[in-house]
């Protein structure tokens, strides 16, 4: 246990040494303020010790001016860490544009990871360094929580609902993830370790592997197997919406509400059809499929739907041939680019 | 009427001025602990409310709109003639007292009557939830979701009636061996405010889960 | 004094009455008090033997001592008896059942059946929760979260779920009628701005216990219906939604958390002025700013859900608001500290441990701001990091207040003193102990131990050695109280009724009291608390 005794976790994400740094700060102020007083109470208790039995100490009840200042004082310290700490907040949260997306789904006890490009991971996640990896999120079961504590991030894992985190590793290495929501039984024992690789070695590693496919095509195989192609065909002459061209669109709802076609849009639609329609289609039309796809079938599909455009942050729809159809948004409501997230659940960017 | 010599002045009181003003803060303090209790219920079913509109748009028009709405009509008569009651407690008309604690008691037990029935006819729709519920429609869940309000917060309620009325009966005891007169009568009071604090839970439980489905 | 020992002679309210019944029966404030303190030494102990047990556990990194399962009942049993069996109940219904009354110069509180009725639903409360744990224990964490507690646990959570409903009935039932006594019950003179600051901390105190313990009682209902008729409340296979637990529950059990620490620095602000000997500095400030933590400690609670899936926006509101909550505990730390500035100080234990608690609380305070920092609480939320922080105010504080008040306040209630030199030994050997225990638990939880883990990665086992040889110490620490103030009880040197020359209504009648706290209602001319120049005289006659 002395070996690999360390005081400092490893800093190996492109936020770490932000992190860090308000963590030295806030420890050095609230340090010194701590042995100040503990100085100044020490002080005081031998300096004014009592010296014969009937002695009295001073009869001062109060002072206003000091009675302020320590009362201001702290608390404009406390707005500064306040700020501080969200504008550190935001960065954390936001993942940049260019993330590469992978999808985790936990259970008790173990992670399951899968890639783009098909491979699948069980407690293990490889990722490039230098590049931002997204993960969008989901549990079968518990909460669980993703915490790797040497990229200074963590999220909760919720059923019934995608939560993401992001992460840009800055340094090659092995590095631990924790579960770190208690989930029963075996929660001390659903770890396991991010790999982070040179992008030469992670290259290496990406063709190591995928015998499926990409996580898109596994997608399109589920599309078929689970009949969504029967419906969802690109000339179904409106009786299912084209799935062309949806991802991160906005779309008009028979509410009068518009949304974004996010990942929990396309979740939500399976697990309950008829909560959101578009404008334009009926409702118990689509069949509910809780139950019969997985959280990881799930998230393959999203992929599939996600290639199957637009990309986010593009304005163009990808081009596919035939125009496709513009569904759900009538002209001049929520036109290219142009998302609103009334709809979708609370989710974390 | 009344006997004016009757004190029951505690030992820890110096007047029974302090005694009455002591207990009608007791009483207020639990009732505000009431209204933190069913507050968190009333927020609960708020959040699902508006996150599944139509579902509890559905459930609410499975309510019997004509048992709710008698049922609120006596309780807030039960209100009235409770108020009656303490005003009477008040004049120290004991007969009087006794008769209006009587009337309250009965509405009281016509309510539960009449609860009893809307729950053993939800039963027989198969809207209980748990091992009972049977919802053909969509959004079975949420349905039943609203129905677990329904029966939690109207049973916690109905299980505060039957508290109330157990008071009533303890009130008409007292009164019946003389307990109470002009100079006190304070428990009239506490288990008065006990009973229209338990009748405007009511009022707000009538708007949430009958008054919704109306327009179905 | 030969007055003194002339009251003595006299029945006092330990004698007055003799046999269990009359203890079992009493309506006293003072023997309820006592009861009471029975109830929580026990649960104290057991709680403390199953944090033993873990540490024990966590001196290897692999499972050696207990399996996973029983680790985690471990953990969930030694939060629940800790939190509602002896944190909430312990400095109000011990110390504040046997004070209240006297502070403000009353026979007893306004409703003393209500008060034994506390006593035996709290016991009951606690029977239920023993069950439940002799049967097979619970292994949900005392934070029940959702769907874990409600679908997955195999333990019994409804039977843990109702003990706690029960004993919060009790928690009310004391609050209420602590509040009643406040307001209703001072003796003719006695302002509020002449009350003792414990007054005002306990009425802040009890205020928060009334208005957030009935949310816990619903929340554990809906639980425990959850359970048993297999809805889906707040399930997200039928429509509910884990995090609205999370949020009933934090609703609760933030404001909870300033219901343990309030008593503690109700306790404080009374023993720091006595052994100084002036009067509390900042009287006002210190009094306003318990309602003030009072008040924002309800508007907190999303600080335990910052990475829980609430909004950006949620977050930003309740960190900024955690921000504002810890103002009025600096300024009491400040206060407390220019008390003892320029005072007359004694280093009696009380004042030992008076002195620990603004230390140990003043740490953890500060944890708490960077816990309220977001980007950073990401990094240490649901670590060690949390353990320390709130060990730090729970034990260096709320229990180190505990020891503290019961130590001052010991003569006044057993007429007996404790042995001084031994007492001072156990107040250093238990501030040496818990800082060797929690503080490498902050170096863990940054370093990203996470909490609940009963088997860790091999780098963190030194920590865990040197917290558990400081357990081991901080046990000890608290069995030694235990043994000379029992002996103290009946072979303590005879006390005064004041030994400490304290001001304070309490201290003008004899040690003990007699039944009815004082022979002739006091009226109080004193313009001032804490007039200790009107003490003068007194002092002079020794």
């Amino acid at each position: 246990m002395i070996t690999n005794f360390r005081l400092w976790p490893e800093s190996a994400s492109s936020v770490a040494g932000q992190v860090n740094l308000l963590f030295v700060v806030l420890l050095i102020i609230c340090t010194t303020v701590s042995v100040g007083i503990a100085v100044f109470l020490i002080y005081s208790a031998i300096r004014y010790h009592r010296r014969y039995e009937n002695e009295l100490g001073s009869q001062k009840r109060y002072n206003i001016p000091i009675e302020v200042t320590w009362t201001v004082v702290p608390f404009i310290f406390f707005i500064g860490f306040f700020v501080w700490g969200a504008k550190l907040y935001f960065e954390i949260e936001r993942p940049p544009d260019n993330a590469i997306s992978m999808y985790v789904v936990g259970k008790q006890w173990m992670w399951k990871i899968q890639h783009p490009e098909g491979q699948r991971e069980i407690d293990e996640l490889h990722i490039p360094v230098g590049r931002p990896v997204k993960l969008t999120m989901t549990s079968e079961d518990v909460i669980h929580d993703f915490f790797v504590p040497a990229f200074r991030t963590k999220q909760d894992v919720l059923p019934g609902r995608y939560t993401t985190t992001w992460f840009e590793a800055t340094k090659p290495g092995k590095y631990h993830l924790f579960c770190s929501q208690y989930c029963g039984t075996k929660h001390s024992g659903m770890i396991g370790w991010v790999y982070a690789m040179t992008p030469a070695d992670y290259q290496t590693w990406l063709t190591q592997g995928a015998p499926e496919g990409s996580l898109a095509s596994t997608g399109e195989k589920y599309f078929h197997q689970f009949g969504c192609a029967n419906c969802h065909h690109f000339n179904s002459q409106g009786r299912c919406p084209d799935l062309r061209n949806l991802y991160m669109r906005p779309v008009l709802l028979t509410t009068g509400k518009t949304i974004t076609a996010d990942d929990t849009y396309i979740r939500e639609k399976l697990h309950d059809p008829d909560a959101q329609v578009p404008w334009g289609f009926s409702s118990g039309v689509m069949p509910n499929f809780t139950g019969v796809v997985s959280e990881e079938q799930i998230l393959a599909l999203i992929s599939y739907i996600k290639a199957l455009g637009p990309q986010p942050g593009t304005q163009e729809p990808a081009s596919s041939g035939a125009a496709p159809t513009e569904y759900g948004t009538q002209k001049g409501i929520g036109g290219p680019g142009a998302t609103s997230n009334a709809g979708s659940q609370v989710e974390k960017r | 009427m009344s006997d004016p010599v009757v004190l029951e002045l505690r030992e820890q009181f110096a007047t029974v001025e302090q005694q009455r003003r002591t207990a009608g803060i007791g009483i207020w303090l639990f009732l505000m602990t009431e209204v933190m209790m069913f507050g968190g219920l009333f927020v609960a079913y708020t959040v699902y409310r508006f996150s599944h509109p139509q579902a509890f748009a559905e459930g609410s028009s499975h309510m019997d709109i004509v048992l709710g709405s008698i049922n609120s009509a006596i309780l807030l008569t039960s209100s009235l003639t409770m108020g009656l009651a303490e005003f009477s407690a008040k004049l120290g008309r004991q007969r009087l007292l006794s008769a209006l604690l009587a009337i309250t008691i009965l509405i009281g037990l016509a309510f539960l009557g009449i609860k009893f029935t809307e729950y053993y006819e939800h039963f027989q729709q198969h809207e209980a939830p748990g091992v009972w519920f049977n919802h053909a429609g969509p959004h079975a869940p949420e349905v039943q979701m609203f129905f677990v309000f329904y029966f939690l917060m109207t049973g916690l309620h109905a299980l505060h009636m039957s508290i109330g009325i157990l008071l009533l009966l303890g009130l008409m005891g007292r009164n019946l061996i003389g307990s109470f007169s002009v100079v006190y009568h304070t428990p009239v009071s506490v288990v008065g405010l006990y009973w229209h604090f338990v009748d405007i839970v009511w009022i707000f439980l009538y708007a949430i889960f009958y008054l919704p489905g109306l327009h179905k | 004094m030969i007055q003194a020992v002339a009251e003595r002679i006299e029945k006092n309210y330990l004698n007055q009455k003799q046999g269990i019944l009359s203890w079992l029966l009493t309506t006293d404030h003072k023997r309820i008090g006592i009861l009471y303190t029975f109830s929580i030494t026990v649960f104290f102990f057991l709680g403390g033997f199953f944090a033993l047990l873990m540490r024990l556990e966590l001196l290897s990194p692999r499972n050696w001592l207990v399996s996973a399962e029983t680790y985690n009942k471990l953990f969930t049993m030694h939060g629940i008896i800790m939190v509602w069996f002896f944190l909430i109940p312990s400095i109000p219904n011990t110390l504040g059942n046997f004070l209240i009354p006297m502070m403000v110069g009353a026979k007893d509180l306004a409703f003393p059946k209500l008060n034994l009725l506390s006593w035996y639903i709290f016991m009951l409360g606690g029977g239920v929760t023993v069950y439940a744990l002799l049967r097979g224990g619970v292994d949900t964490g005392w934070t029940f979260y959702t769907p874990f507690s409600t679908t997955y646990s195999t333990t019994y959570v409804v039977a843990a779920a109702i003990g706690i409903f029960i004993a919060g009935f009790s928690t009310i039932l004391t609050a209420l009628n602590f509040i009643a006594t406040i307001h209703r019950m001072r003796a003719p003179g006695l302002t509020w701005y002449r009350l003792p600051i414990f007054v005002w901390s306990m009425y802040a105190n009890s205020l928060v216990l009334v208005l957030n313990t009935p949310v816990l009682a619903i929340t554990l209902l809906m639980i425990a219906v959850e359970r048993v008729a297999q809805v889906g409340i707040f399930d997200p296979a039928l429509g509910g939604d884990p995090v609205l637990f999370q949020h009933m529950f934090w609703f609760y059990s933030h404001p909870a958390v300033y219901t343990m620490v309030l008593p503690g620095m109700a306790v404080v602000s009374e023993i720091v002025p006595a052994f100084a000997r002036r009067p509390l500095f900042g009287y006002k400030a210190v009094a306003f700013s318990s309602i003030a933590i009072a008040v924002l400690g309800f508007l907190v609670w999303g600080h335990h859900m910052f990475v829980a899936g609430e909004s950006v926006y949620s977050a930003l509101t309740f960190s900024f608001l955690s921000y504002c909550v810890a103002v009025p505990s600096a300024i009491k730390v400040f206060n407390w500290t220019a008390t003892i500035y320029k005072g007359s100080v004694s280093w009696d234990t009380p004042m030992l441990y008076a002195i620990g608690f603004i230390g140990l609380f003043t740490i953890g305070g500060m944890t708490g701001l960077f816990l309220a920092a977001l980007g950073l609480d990401i990094h240490v939320h649901d670590t060690y990091f949390v353990i320390a922080h709130f060990h730090y105010i729970m034990v260096g504080g709320t229990v180190m207040a505990f020891l503290g008040g019961v130590h001052y306040w010991w003569p006044k209630i057993s007429g007996k003193m404790y042995p001084e030199g031994l007492a001072r030994l156990s107040a250093l050997i238990v501030f040496l102990g818990f800082n060797l225990t929690f503080f490498p638990q902050f170096v863990l939880g940054f370093l990203g131990m996470p909490r609940r883990y009963a088997a860790y990665p091999e780098e963190f086992q030194m920590l865990h050695v040197l917290s558990t040889a400081g357990a081991s110490i901080l046990g000890v620490g608290y069995v030694l109280p235990l043994c000379y103030l029992i002996w103290a009880w009946y072979y303590g040197r005879d006390a005064e009724p004041n030994p400490w020359r304290a001001t304070g209504l309490e201290w003008k009648t004899s040690s003990p009291p007699p039944t009815h706290n004082f022979k002739v209602t006091p009226v109080v001319t004193a313009e001032l608390p804490y007039d200790y120049d009107a003490m003068k005289e007194e002092l002079e006659l020794v």
